[in-house]
């Protein structure tokens, strides 16, 4: 990397650690980034594009604020100073949130996602919005209106989705910190494919709101980061119950960075582990299943009981998921109605054109192929007739997973499977082929249909391809310490057989600047 | 729509003309081409997951959200909301403090 600054590839631990020795400023460190940004991610045509908006003067009047605050010796946050990403699908004052979507172009939201909020309170500059797959709709973050986002490990494959804007923003050392939200993977399965870390926690632990939903019931904001500590940091800092956020869990934090720390020393003496049958084997590559099995043999070393779990309603979460987050966002993006906000079209060729012409005019214009698609089959599955048959019907299968959930955790403390079946692929590869698309979350989404949380972490890279590949944790809802403990243990094994972080392995980094600034020459 | 379950379960293909009446029912003006496009995709989507249809029998009961909490209120304390300006700011048209509309009724209403 020739982007200066040796405190781009630090954890956010580090750099808190840095600020708080008086070795660098925040304003030096959100510089850094804001020079990486400019240096690596291009535009839509190339370079990483993790981001759709970067708020140069906004971040740098945050970091010199906090750097303020700790020269006057006032009280500071864990991660005061060090900078952060969010995705475009959390709305900030000042800034605007498109949601990857054309009916949003511009759109400078009147009030603050509560996580946003705290990261505001806790003093961490916020370097921009990052691009995602529009309305969280996706798995490549190629259903963005604006362009996709690329994998910072070969610029031809897709980062993962939907946040993939997120997740490659911190694999390319755009950004230690960011944000995501997880209705079906969008969390941990770009974080397999980039070779980072991405926790989704118990549906409830962060408040969604300001986060435009997609599927209420599934939706859960989360930390995207490259190591299992700064994960539990942001978690625990934007965590907490919200008034504001009906469905919130009123409880307090648990102590996540603990976890993280006690993991790190490697003993899993005691650990019940359970490997999920049906998340392994058919449809999964070769070599995600062999670093995923490796991963297991480190648990095992670390004193860590493994068993074999049978999860039979799992063969179905994918069908139901496809049922249940139709529906609901169906019914969710009906507001963008083109009158209060968002984009107005009107009808060619109609003379003074009614409410609904425009209505319809301004979502054909403004909503992509599959934000339609999953309105239409939404609205097919909620009709009189279908209802029972196919909403109806996925709401009692989605039962039969939690109750699978519950019988596992019986008998193990967390459950392990690979994060997603295969590596990255090729952008393109699987555009215009749904079904294919959907099969990426196999293996995330009973998490979200239960509500429990999980975490991918980096497990080593896969033979075939040299790509990065994820190993899930799942835990029981509001054990979020267990994924941490178990995430912080895997880590510290891991990184102590590579001699170092997964990351720096990326053979592509090197020439991501080049990549970008030719991109920018075309 | 015409069809009973009973023939959603037997065959799960989904017609043009249908995908234009739930583009109608959703508010969105689909071209023809996107008829032609999105039609034969649902299909295959629609004939993926009708394979739960017979998954869960009538004992399960149904879940509409993973965490069973019921009727939570605040405390009946005025709190400060948008002002006119705010509310309004990105609004496409705006007159009089208020969202300016396209016209609402038909010329029969």
């Amino acid at each position: 990397m020739s982007t200066q600054s040796a405190w781009l590839t630090k954890s956010a631990a580090e750099l808190a650690a840095a600020l708080a020795a008086g070795e660098v400023t925040s304003v030096e460190l959100t510089q850094a980034h804001l020079d990486r940004i400019a240096a690596v991610d291009g535009n839509a045509e190339a370079g990483v594009h993790a981001f759709l908006h970067v708020d140069t003067e906004g971040a740098l009047a945050e970091a010199a604020a906090s750097d303020a605050r700790r020269a006057a010796g006032e009280p500071l946050s864990e991660l005061d100073g060090v900078p952060v990403a969010v995705k475009d699908v959390l709305t900030t004052t000042g800034l605007p949130t498109t949601c990857g979507s054309k009916i949003l172009e511009g759109w400078v939201p009147p009030y603050d996602a509560t996580v946003v909020r705290k990261l505001k309170a806790a003093g961490l500059p916020i370097l921009g919005k990052t691009n995602m797959d529009e309305f969280a709709m996706g798995s490549s973050t190629e259903h963005s209106a604006y362009g996709p986002t690329r994998n910072p490990w070969a610029l031809d494959r897709i980062p993962g989705g939907s946040g993939g804007g997120s997740a490659a923003a911190v694999a390319a050392y755009e950004a230690p910190l960011a944000l995501g939200t997880d209705t079906g993977g969008s969390i941990r399965q770009p974080g397999a494919v980039t070779g980072t870390v991405g926790v989704k926690p118990t549906y409830g632990a962060l408040s969604r709101y300001g986060l435009v939903a997609m599927a209420n019931s599934l939706d859960q904001v989360g930390p995207v980061t490259r190591t299992v500590l700064d994960a539990a940091l942001l978690h625990e800092l934007v965590g907490g119950h919200d008034p504001l956020d009906s469905t919130s869990i009123d409880a307090p934090v648990p102590a996540l960075a603990a976890a993280a720390r006690e993991g790190a020393l490697g003993d899993l003496s005691g650990l019940k582990v359970g490997v999920i049958q049906e998340l392994a084997g058919e449809g999964y590559q070769p070599g995600v299943l062999a670093r995923f099995n490796e991963a297991v043999e480190l648990l095992v070393g670390a004193g860590a009981e493994v068993v074999e779990v049978s999860c039979p309603s799992f063969v179905h979460a994918l069908a139901t998921y496809y049922l249940v987050m139709p529906c609901e966002a169906s019914s969710n993006l009906a507001k963008f109605d083109a009158m209060r906000y968002g984009l107005r079209v009107l009808p060619e060729g109609v003379d003074a054109p009614s409410a609904e012409e425009v209505m319809r005019a301004s979502r054909d214009a403004g909503f992509g192929d599959e934000v339609k698609r999953r309105i239409i089959l939404g609205t097919y599955a909620l009709s009189s007739g279908y209802y029972d048959a196919y909403y109806g019907q996925a709401q009692k299968v989605r039962t039969l997973i939690s109750r699978d959930f519950e019988a596992a955790f019986a008998s193990v403390d967390v459950l392990v499977s690979p994060t997603a079946p295969t590596t990255a692929f090729k952008l393109g590869e699987k555009l215009d082929d749904p079904l294919a698309m959907y099969l990426n979350d196999l293996a995330t989404i009973p998490a979200n249909l239960a509500g429990v949380p999980g975490m991918s972490l980096p497990a080593g890279l896969a033979d075939e391809d040299g790509l990065p590949v994820g190993f899930q944790i799942l835990a029981p809802a509001t054990e979020d310490a267990r994924l941490y403990r178990v995430g912080g243990a895997l880590e510290a094994l891991l990184e102590k057989k590579w001699g170092g972080p997964l990351l720096a392995q990326n053979p592509t980094l090197a020439s991501l600047e080049s990549a970008a600034t030719e991109g920018a020459a075309r | 729509m015409p069809e009973t379950p009973e023939n959603a379960e037997a065959s799960a293909q989904i017609t043009r003309d249908e995908v234009a009446h739930l583009a109608n029912l959703a508010r969105i003006d689909l071209s023809d081409a996107e008829l032609d496009h999105l039609a034969p995709q649902l299909s295959v989507i629609l004939d993926s997951v009708r394979s739960i249809s017979a998954v869960a029998g009538d004992d399960v009961p149904p879940t509409s959200h993973p965490m069973p909490l019921t009727n939570v209120f605040r405390d009946d304390v005025a709190v400060p909301g948008l002002n006119a300006e705010q509310a309004l700011a990105m609004a496409p048209q705006s007159e009089q403090q208020r969202f300016m509309v396209p016209r609402i009724l038909g010329d029969e209403q």
